[in-house]
């Protein structure tokens, strides 16, 4: 894990006039992992990733790569490559060319250009397609012809701003493990830039989720999905039921809100822990998958009544309404038996305490 | 005729109609018939009107060999070496101010297309294009004034001591030449800023962030992108002076004749029109025969020219 170059950003701000884009940004990216860059649009993703490739400079704070600070160092200078959002491939270069221009640009000869473009193209599975042109590739190929041509660059920081978003579904599910597979085989630092929470979750070592150029959270994908540390963070990655209200009891790790469905408990987040009062305004976040209908084994019980039901394949999903007009959303797996029942049907929901998380109150995503 | 009947459903039947009279006027009226009626001209002898249509007025190719030359009262040929001179001269010359507008101007397109923005690059091309509301005529006689003898640029050379006499730029020719590479400036920024102002930036950055220094970035990225815009403002640049008159008769030293003002002399002075329109038609073909050369050794195709 700890064989390639490690990227740290510290106290890094990036202002663009009066507007601050990223605030107070510290991270710390160790060599050869694949690390994640999670958050909407506009939250600044782009920009942490344009400083890091030298593109544009942080207003305050340092960046380094390697352990060497890279003020002052242009993006031809550091060892890194980058994957526009748009890839950015060079539509009058062949496919081979295109690849190989890194090597160009070092003063390579023809053939030992050649050479290694047709290694390269082995490795992402287009063999012998060097002679085309970029317009003749599919989406998914271009894909890869990008990841390529920065392979081609032996950067040791392969930086990839939201590389697949532009793929469906297929594609992009495929190009995800490929991706992966590649980033093992290559071992180099992978930085991941994306929109989309799955994304970040399946592919990578850890996750930094960002709220408007602030970093809520950077943890492993696991941790961010089970123990959310802030509002944030719960209502983003995943999906989440949320009931704001006080804090009315707290008893070790676990505390009770006072919500507008009644009296709802759950284990405290880490972070949150220690920092949490008696009279809090709090929030109790507990997933879909987590929200049972038979209604027993524990205390935390909901009323609700069915809105719509969808069936998904593997799940089926229940919109409900409570008495109090609060949305909830349940997911069961699909094992061929009852489903929930037609609209308007009444029941009881219950969930464990250990599978609902409390966090102080705060802003949520916007969906 | 279903072309037609499409035409005509798509932009109904006054349109369509008018479209097809202005384009055919402009095409046939403005340019086939006025050049036909050249090429006519210039196979004939030059005939007082009397004889015109008489036995006499046959075609002949006399007006384009006269170029070349002529076998001499003691049936020598000799070469007609003063106006040849003067042709390749004309086209020496016109390569050159391509050339150096080329080297002028794709700069300056790339800065006003990839670099400056808003406000700044607005007041940049009016600053390019306001000096060309001024009459060409009045701005070669400015020209004229601006590389005088006692001009503001000898002038100026002189008291920063670095010529003590005046340099004659007028009989030089460098008059004429700046003249002629400033008259058609804007022709060769706008198809390059054109050209370059739809390239994505972010080839530029990946080209840089892959390593690449910022000559080879040009050389491999913009400049091969940019060439339709290139070939299309060097084409017109390069026919354009080639065909010059205005700025040859002003700024053009007293030995140096350009092409255009032997045309104009035949027309107007020598009065052999005939003679006048095989010049002019010589000039023609050859402008455009040189161009499809340059095309071909540069792998430009025609049809890229207009994008
Ligand atoms: N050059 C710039 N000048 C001014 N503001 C900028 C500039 N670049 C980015 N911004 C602003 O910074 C914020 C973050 O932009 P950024 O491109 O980093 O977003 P992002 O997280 O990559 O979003 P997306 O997922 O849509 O790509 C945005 O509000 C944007 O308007
Ligand atoms: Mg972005």
């Amino acid at each position: 894990m700890s064989a390639g170059v490690g990227v740290d950003l510290k106290d890094v701000w990036i202002r663009f006039g009066e507007f601050v884009a990223v605030r107070e940004a510290n991270v710390a990216i160790e060599g050869g992992e694949f690390f994640s860059f999670l958050g909407p649009s506009g939250c600044g993703k782009t920009t942490i990733l344009r400083a890091v490739s030298g593109f544009l400079d942080p207003s305050e704070g340092t960046i380094s790569i390697g352990g060497a600070n890279m003020a002052g160092i242009g993006p031809n200078k550091r060892p890194t490559a980058l994957i526009f959002q748009n890839l950015a491939l060079f539509p009058l270069m062949t496919v081979w060319e295109n690849i190989a221009f890194a090597m160009e640009v070092q003063g390579a000869g023809k053939k030992e250009r050649r050479r290694r473009a047709d290694e390269l193209l082995e490795l992402i599975a287009l063999p012998g397609q060097g002679e085309k042109m970029v317009s003749e590739l599919s989406g998914g190929q271009r894909q890869r012809v990008a990841i390529a041509r920065a392979l081609c660059a032996q950067p040791d920081v392969l930086l990839l701003d939201e590389p697949l978003s532009a793929l469906d579904l297929k594609l992009r599910q495929h190009m995800r493990s490929e991706l992966r597979a590649i980033q093992r085989q290559v071992g180099i630092t992978f930085i991941y830039i994306t929109h989309d929470q799955g994304e970040a979750l399946t592919m990578s070592d850890h996750v930094a989720v960002m709220k408007a150029g602030v970093i809520e959270q950077i943890s492993d994908g696991q941790t961010i999905y089970d123990d959310p540390s802030t509002a944030f963070v719960a209502s983003f990655v995943g999906e989440n039921n949320a009931f704001a209200g006080k804090v009315s009891a707290i008893s070790k790790n676990q505390a009770t809100i006072d919500t507008s469905v009644g009296k709802l408990r759950g284990r405290i987040a880490t972070a949150a822990r220690g920092t949490i009062n008696k009279g809090d305004e709090a929030m109790i976040f507990v997933r879909p998958e987590a929200v049972s209908m038979s209604g027993t084994g524990t205390s935390n019980k909901i009323k609700a009544r069915v809105r719509t039901e969808e069936f998904e394949g593997a799940v089926y999903n229940v919109f409900l309404n409570t008495e109090s007009g609060e949305a909830v959303k349940l997911s069961a797996v699909n094992q061929g038996g009852a489903r929930a029942g037609s609209p308007g049907t009444e029941m009881t929901l219950s969930f464990n305490a250990a599978q609902a998380v409390v966090l102080p109150r705060g802003e949520l995503a916007s969906e | 005729m279903n072309v037609f009947k499409n035409f005509f459903d798509k932009h109904g039947l006054i349109v369509g109609g008018y479209l097809i009279f202005a384009v055919s006027f402009w095409i046939l009226i403005l340019i086939l018939l006025p050049q036909l009626n050249m090429l006519d001209f210039s196979f004939r002898f030059n005939l007082p009107p009397s004889k015109v249509g008489g036995p006499e007025d046959v075609y002949t190719a006399s007006n384009y060999t006269f170029l070349m030359g002529r076998y001499n009262h003691e049936d020598v040929w000799v070469w007609n070496s003063t106006d040849l001179t003067v042709f390749y001269r004309t086209i020496l010359a016109a390569v050159f101010v391509t050339f150096f507008d080329l080297l002028l101007c794709y700069p300056i397109a790339y800065f006003l297309a990839q670099v400056a923005r808003g406000g700044f690059a607005r007041l940049l091309v009016l600053s390019l294009v306001v000096p060309f509301w001024v009459n060409e005529i009045l701005r070669a006689f400015a020209f004229r004034i601006l590389f005088g003898d006692v001009g503001v640029i000898n002038a100026t050379l002189k008291s920063m001591g670095i010529i003590d006499d005046s340099i004659d730029f007028i009989r030089e020719d460098i008059a004429l030449y700046a003249g002629l590479g400033y008259a058609y400036i804007l022709l060769m920024i706008f198809p390059i800023y054109n050209a370059i102002e739809s390239l994505d930036k972010n080839q530029i950055e990946a080209a840089r962030d892959l390593g690449s220094p910022w000559w080879r970035i040009h050389w491999r990225v913009v400049i091969p992108f940019a060439k339709p815009g290139i070939t299309s403002g060097c084409t017109m640049v390069f026919m354009l002076s080639a065909g010059a008159l205005a700025a040859p008769q002003i700024l053009g030293g007293p030995s140096s004749l350009w092409f255009t003002q032997l045309i104009y002399q035949w027309f107007n002075t020598g009065g052999n029109w005939p003679r006048g329109s095989a010049y002019a038609i010589i000039l023609l073909a050859s402008c455009i025969i040189f161009v499809l050369l340059m095309m071909r050794l540069f792998k430009v195709k025609l049809g890229e020219i207009g994008r």
